[in-house]
């Protein structure tokens, strides 16, 4: 238990209320680097929102008729929600196969994933032409059955239910209401397993929705099984999230974490690691195979093809060989390096599929305005902030006895 | 849209029974409402570039009228204020005119990929588009391998703009504004059993004169917009690299695999976690955090 943390030292109101206003309160120092970049990014990024709600969407994006989707949906979205897979894999591992020493990844990486699938939603509707007709293929008035993205719309507004429920706990214990936690614990494994189906299908969905882009994604990138290599892909690109993720919150956050924490991270790491490297292996070798039989090998010696390698070598084949060493040697920073190594990866992915690979042979090319990019990163920015509110309160990297020191039995 | 709907609705029942079943229901039968629908013919012999079809599309339509001409040395593009569009294109046997507009699939990518059904096939023939169900999202621009949804990027209530067959006219049993004020008769309007053995019958009749190609016979697994030309269909720049199935089969594999996941997964979770679990005390723990 770590007696010098600063939260450990507030007195907890007694209303719900008054400790709700208190907690609501920003602690620790304002004046960071990362909130003098962030904050201005973000009020830029509102007056773009609303430049781009008065006067459409041009005045903002560089979509074309050609190109209609962008570096909102192709990044804050499709992207996103790879690295967002995480949490189901965790899940998985811990509530399903019963890896218990995988547990103190649990709660922060279904918090991640919450707050990543709630900002993708976010910025979905700031791409949607008509917002306000979100509601259509909700309330049932015109469900569009055969469509792809009906089903990942709903997959995806289910999977943020599953995942509050997953994580509802922890706020209980916030708020210091043992009864609701020990009520919400029961939903647990329910959502659980309801959270890992819907996952398998929206994440392979995501892939599926580009199925009907024939012709207009590049042969080397467009495949009958692309929704498997996305359902395959997020799994090793949830695992270098939660590994990545990791390796900085163990800096940040070091005042909540006992002295055994970096160890234990490492061992947790090493093990994540091997996952990744045999998902990255499978996915590896079915792209081989994926091109040998739809003859697109001719394309290789193009620049796309060229661009391609890029892509499957430098950030697929480096980073499982890396894991691989990582976990041989037992060396965190080549861990670290191949997460990153496969993030990137990922980016460049399903960039590629519904970005840079989409209509690869119109001219001009889609090449996203500053504004554009200012957006997605106050998305993200945004997301951070909460997510280190959270940390900074909740009992997520830590117990709650060690959070208040004291008294709290349970 | 219907007949897709209805299909993948059935499937989905059948799915529960019989998770086998999916791959023989994945083959597309004839569809026995597709020789009903309406289709129209641009004969590209015939098309003398006037422009007429436009204006009266513009007009029909509430459109501004195009200022622009035909000019071989320009590729005219659909936009979202303009749903029909004449090309002057120079081939081998002299300048020809091709007509761009929704080609009206029989099962439209379109149609499918729209999760509000704001993007709908007729049963009369006309792939119609409904503003209060869109939401925006401009999957179908994704989705529609002819690229003809125009979408209003600069407008902060944007529509999409592609044509409709003048789908009220042909519910008042008038025909489609392009057919009726084309004066050189290069546009033929009709039941799409009726037009395509028009088509057919032309070719045959003066072989000299036309490819031997209907496009939208099978492209796109058949559209209710059908082209006969003079030249292959690929000098003329049309896309000749189409699948000849619907587009929306392309999806069907994985939309048929859903329900199965459905039932299959939780059962299979729940089963791995009864097997990995080591005995009942340590999972009541373990089911706790912390």
């Amino acid at each position: 238990m770590s007696e010098s943390a600063m939260t450990d030292t507030y007195e907890r109101p007694t209303s719900t209320w008054k400790f709700l206003l208190s907690e609501l309160k920003p602690r620790g120092n304002p004046w960071t680097i990362f909130n003098m970049i962030s904050v201005p990014t973000v009020i830029v990024a509102v007056v773009i929102i609303v430049i781009r709600f008065i006067y459409g969407l041009s005045a903002v994006s560089n979509v074309t008729q050609t190109v209609p989707w962008g570096l909102w949906k192709g990044f804050n979205v499709v992207t996103g929600v790879a690295f967002a897979g995480g949490a189901y894999v965790l899940t998985f591992m811990v509530y399903i196969l019963g890896l218990e020493k995988y547990k103190p990844l649990v709660r922060v990486t279904v918090l991640n994933g919450f707050l990543a699938y709630t900002f993708y939603a976010i910025a979905l509707i700031l791409d949607l032409g008509k917002p306000w007709n979100i509601i259509n293929p909700i309330i049932g008035n015109s469900f569009g059955t055969s469509s792809i993205l009906f089903l990942v719309a709903w997959h995806f507004m289910l999977y943020i239910v599953a995942q509050l429920i997953e994580f509802s706990p922890t706020v209980a214990e916030w708020l210091g209401s043992e009864r609701a936690r020990r009520n919400l614990k029961r939903l647990t494994i329910g959502a659980v397993v309801f959270g890992i189906t819907l996952s398998t299908l929206h994440q392979s969905g995501l892939g599926a929705l580009f199925l009907m882009a024939k012709g207009k994604i590049h042969p080397l990138w467009y495949s009958d099984f692309i929704p498997t290599l996305f359902f395959i892909s997020s799994i090793f690109a949830g695992l270098s999230m939660v590994i990545f993720q990791g390796s900085i919150l163990q800096k940040v956050f070091a005042y909540q974490l006992d002295k055994n924490s970096d160890a234990n991270h490492n061992i947790m790491i090493r093990g994540l690691s091997r996952v990744c490297a045999i998902a990255m292996f499978v996915y590896f070798f079915l792209k081989i195979v994926d091109s040998v039989h739809n003859h697109t090998l001719g394309y290789l010696m193009t620049p796309m093809g060229v661009w391609y390698m890029i892509e499957m070598i430098g950030f697929v084949l480096i980073p499982m060989l890396l894991f691989v060493r990582g976990v041989r040697l037992g060396t965190p920073f080549t861990i670290k390096l191949a997460s990153i190594m496969t993030l990137i990866g990922i980016v460049l992915n399903r960039m590629n599929v519904s970005v840079i690979a989409y209509r690869w042979d119109e001219i001009p090319r889609y090449i996203p305005t500053w504004m554009e990019i200012v957006v997605t990163v106050s998305i993200l920015f945004i997301q951070i902030w909460i997510f280190r509110w959270v940390l900074h309160r909740m009992p997520v990297l830590r117990t709650m006895e060690s959070m208040t020191a004291t008294s709290q039995t349970q | 849209m219907s007949i897709d709907r209805r299909e993948f609705l059935k499937t989905l029942g059948v799915a529960g029974a019989s998770l086998s079943g999916a791959s023989a229901l994945g083959k597309s039968k004839p569809e026995p409402d597709q020789e009903e629908f309406y289709a129209i013919l641009h004969d590209i012999t015939l098309c003398e570039g006037c422009q007429e079809c436009e204006f009266a599309c513009a007009a029909a339509n509430n459109l501004p009228e195009p200022t622009d001409y035909p000019d071989s040395e320009v590729k005219r593009k659909l936009k979202p204020d303009q749903y029909s569009v004449i090309n002057a294109v120079e081939t081998s046997v002299g300048e020809v005119y091709t007509k761009q507009q929704c080609m009206h699939c029989a099962q439209p990518a379109c149609a499918s990929a729209c999760l509000t059904q704001a993007m709908k096939k007729q049963k009369e023939g006309p792939v119609t588009w409904t503003e209060g169900k869109c939401m925006g999202c401009r999957y179908c621009m994704v989705s529609c391998p002819f690229d003809v949804p125009q979408f209003e990027f600069d407008d902060n209530n944007p529509k999409i703009g592609k044509c409709q067959m003048c789908f009220d006219k042909l519910k008042e049993g008038e025909v489609p504004a392009c057919v009726g004020n084309c004066p050189a008769e290069a546009l033929t309007f009709g039941k799409r059993s009726e037009i395509l053995a028009e088509a057919h019958r032309r070719i045959l009749e003066d072989p000299d004169s036309y490819v031997d190609h209907v496009y939208g016979e099978y492209e796109a697994g058949g559209t209710s917009w059908l082209n006969i030309s003079p030249v292959p269909f690929e000098e003329l720049g049309f896309k000749t690299d189409l699948e000849t199935k619907p587009y929306p089969e392309l999806t069907k594999g994985f939309l048929y695999s859903v329900p199965s996941v459905f039932v299959l997964w939780p059962a299979l979770l729940m089963g791995l976690r009864e097997a990995t679990k080591k005995d009942d005390k340590e999972v009541m723990e373990g089911a706790d955090h912390e």
